[in-house]
């Protein structure tokens, strides 16, 4: 390094203008750094990314082992496929309730362990193991104490409630898929508005108490708009991580009952792996994709409107 | 310069890193070749035995190097075998279960079959799963009816006689809902059905003549009068008898936990440690007899194998009359010689002779296979969504299967 420091500075004095200048060079040294890195994700993202538009034009037989372009046809099979509305709708009320219970329990906790109160430390632990729980694990054992006669219907037996079947229904399979998942994750964003909460300058509660403002005010005129960056990022997290739910479904319900819970991963699993459509499948990824992209956009335009610091 | 040349190295390995990832291991070499087989069972007894046949191949094969037997689990078995052929990385032999046979058959996924021996002794009843223009696709390795295991503890306890060949439903749903109420132990378990696995259901409803669909898988069955009547039945037993365990509940037979379950006879090796008394009878007559039901596996050679040849081989091999007779103590053979009670009993040891003609001879003679057609696992699919309303108390039995087939019919049309 202090070779090369030492030769660039000599070229430098001596003014050499040959192609192979010092920022030439800085810049190669840079693209090498980042070569890593962007090949990374040209493999890993950019070209699946690329292969699934491609499948997506085909009709690809594993078993027949056939390969075929069909042009749009998955395409406009996705838009006459009478399951697609009820998938996506199964996966919007998915996400809706996900982030909202998700959003609000995360906050809630983190405001109350952010208190100075003997034992916070303990409930931060409790509330934050879950999300070093393997997923698979977690699902399965939720799985056992969502039985009709598991675990959670003897604790609400305990004081004299008849629980429902809770994964045989379609309203109590869904709200039972976004509790397990809530429980599974809101330690993770609750430490992140933990962090956020830490980073709030005491000056500005003190100055509003003495002003006379009441605990919610301070709440929602200084600690929400204080916070609002890290509402903006774990509501992103949230949005995609929601989308993209898949194990919960396939170990707690498998889609159903009926179609209840199919959400739009599951399909595409069930297309693609289940049912040997693979260039249906590769279609409704795109969709996937564009669904995503489309809600990560419009949270990030509308940041504008809600995210205090930004310029 | 030292910080180029490092990046330029890193980056040098992880571009050699990413093309050995992307190589394939030893395809189409000249040497003796490796075999893999994807199967179901993990079970010790089973492997030792798989194992110990591959190695007496191997000793007079030197064309082989080894034969991998590389279990899948059972839930997500045919989903995870095409998943490894898509990426490239399909078996040289696979097991293939019942109910996708009509799909690796009809692809054309599998080589046909043209170098086992003595393959007229297979039963015909046996191939016609794994037939298409005459020539077979995979060998019927396993075929095995389904009866009903008892416990006889159990049935004693609730003052109820064992059941003998001959028996009805109906005498099979009251024995059942005698025990649920005086043990607390469930009465009849339909093992693998768990309110989703459908199919099993046809150990059922095969007493009442019904079909899922009809024998050329043109049209639904499950709207039929037949269909309805068995179902309604079920649903009765379920819901208001208490002889099946409901939705949710889970109870397993050979822990002792229920009275009855219907299953295949390869299940027996179960019951080796002998905790309670029990007998295997044939399934129950409905309101239109007698009848019976065959679960079936095949083994077929991967077409795109590159050791297609080899695999052929030591199929033929695995499955000649010596190893068919070894391997009838777990997966019921095919061939004709071998169906005997006397012959079946000296690999079945667990089983009596008059159980094992009653279920297993007279079973895979006029048994019929479970239901299976092309697309299976969408139609799978969807029935069960379709039935899903059903497991519910009060349910539309009628409706809920003209339901059932609204869904199903289409894709039956494909």
């Amino acid at each position: 390094m202090a070779l090369g420091l030492r030769a660039a500075a000599r070229t430098a004095r001596e003014g050499r203008t040959g192609w192979w200048t010092a920022t030439r060079r800085d810049h190669l040294v840079g693209y090498l750094f980042v070569a890593p890195q962007v090949a990374g994700s040209l493999l890993f993202v950019f070209l699946p990314l690329a292969l699934v538009l491609w499948y997506s034009l085909h009709e690809w037989n594993v078993l027949a082992d056939t390969f075929g372009f069909v042009g749009a046809d998955n395409y406009r099979h996705l838009l006459a496929d009478p399951n697609v509305p009820k998938v996506l709708t199964a996966t919007a009320l998915f996400s809706a309730g996900l982030v909202v219970v998700n959003l609000s329990l995360a906050l809630l906790l983190a405001v109350l362990l952010s208190q100075r109160l003997r034992g916070t430390v303990v409930f931060r632990t409790l509330f934050f193991s879950p999300v070093v729980v393997s997923l698979v694990a977690w699902t399965i054992v939720w799985g056992f104490l969502l039985q009709r006669d598991g675990g959670v219907n003897a604790l609400l037996q305990a004081v004299g409630v008849e629980g429902p079947n809770w994964l045989r229904t379609g309203p109590t399979a869904m709200a039972s898929v976004i509790a397990v998942q809530v429980v599974k994750n809101v330690g993770l964003n609750m430490v992140l508005f933990l962090a956020a909460l830490q980073g709030v300058p005491k000056e500005l509660y003190e100055a509003a108490t003495l002003d006379g403002a009441g605990a919610w005010t301070r709440f929602a005129r200084i600690t929400l708009p204080m916070i609002s960056p890290t509402v903006l990022l774990t509501s992103i997290i949230t949005v995609a991580g929601s989308l993209q739910v898949f194990a919960q479904i396939a170990v707690l319900t498998q889609g159903g009952p009926g179609t209840s819970t199919t959400v739009l991963v599951y399909y595409l699993y069930q297309q693609a792996f289940q049912f040997h459509h693979f260039g249906y499948g590769a279609t409704l990824s795109a969709l996937l994709f564009v669904i995503v992209l489309a809600l990560t956009v419009l949270q990030w335009r509308l940041r504008r409107r809600w995210v205090f610091l930004e310029s | 310069m030292r910080i180029t040349t490092a990046a330029t190295a890193g980056l040098a390995g992880l571009l050699v890193l990413t093309a050995c990832g992307s190589g394939g291991g030893d395809k189409g070499s000249a040497g003796p070749v490796s075999l893999r087989m994807t199967i179901w069972t993990g079970n010790a007894d089973h492997l030792k035995l798989l194992d110990s046949i591959a190695d007496e191949y191997l000793k007079t094969h030197k064309d082989v190097a080894s034969i991998k037997f590389d279990t899948l689990p059972i839930e997500n078995y045919t989903t995870t075998l095409t998943t490894q052929m898509a990426g490239g990385n399909a078996p040289d032999l696979a097991w293939i279960l019942e109910n996708s046979a009509p799909d690796f058959v009809g692809s054309g996924a599998l080589a046909p079959l043209e170098t086992l021996v003595k393959p007229e002794e297979l039963a015909p009843s046996t191939t016609k799963l794994w037939q298409k223009d005459g020539k077979l696709y995979a060998y019927p390795f396993s075929t095995s009816p389904f009866g009903v295991f008892v416990n006889e503890d159990l049935l004693k306890q609730a003052g109820q006689e064992p059941p003998k060949a001959g028996w009805t439903w109906q005498e099979a749903v009251e024995k059942a809902a005698a025990v649920s109420a005086r043990t607390g132990k469930a009465g009849l378990v339909v093992r693998d059905f768990d309110y989703k696995g459908w199919d099993n259901l046809a150990t059922v409803w095969g007493g009442w003549g019904a079909e899922a669909w009809s024998e050329d898988g043109r049209s639904c069955g499950f709207a039929k009068p037949e269909m309805v009547e068995a179902m309604t039945f079920l649903h009765k037993a379920i819901f208001e008898d208490k002889a099946l365990p409901a939705p949710g509940a889970t109870a397993d037979f050979f822990a002792g936990e229920a009275a009855m379950t219907i299953t295949q006879i390869s299940r027996a090796s179960l019951l080796k440690d002998g905790a309670f008394d029990w007998d295997l009878v044939p399934l129950p007559a409905g309101p239109k007899g007698a009848y019976s039901v065959i679960g079936q596996a095949g083994i077929g050679v991967v077409k795109k194998s590159p050791n297609a040849a080899q695999a052929a081989g030591f199929l033929s091999f695995m499955t000649d009359p010596g190893n068919s007779a070894r391997l009838a103590q777990y997966f019921p053979p095919p061939r004709t010689p071998l169906l005997t009670a006397e012959g079946l009993a000296k690999s079945n040891p667990l089983l009596k002779p008059e159980q094992l003609q009653q279920v297993v001879i007279d079973g895979i003679a006029k048994g019929r296979v479970k239901p299976s057609h092309s697309g299976q696992a969408e139609l799978a699919q969807a029935v069960r969504a379709g039935l899903d309303q059903l497991w519910q108390p009060g349910a539309d039995v009628a409706g809920t299967l003209a339901g059932v087939c609204t869904a199903v019919q289409p894709l039956l049309a494909k």
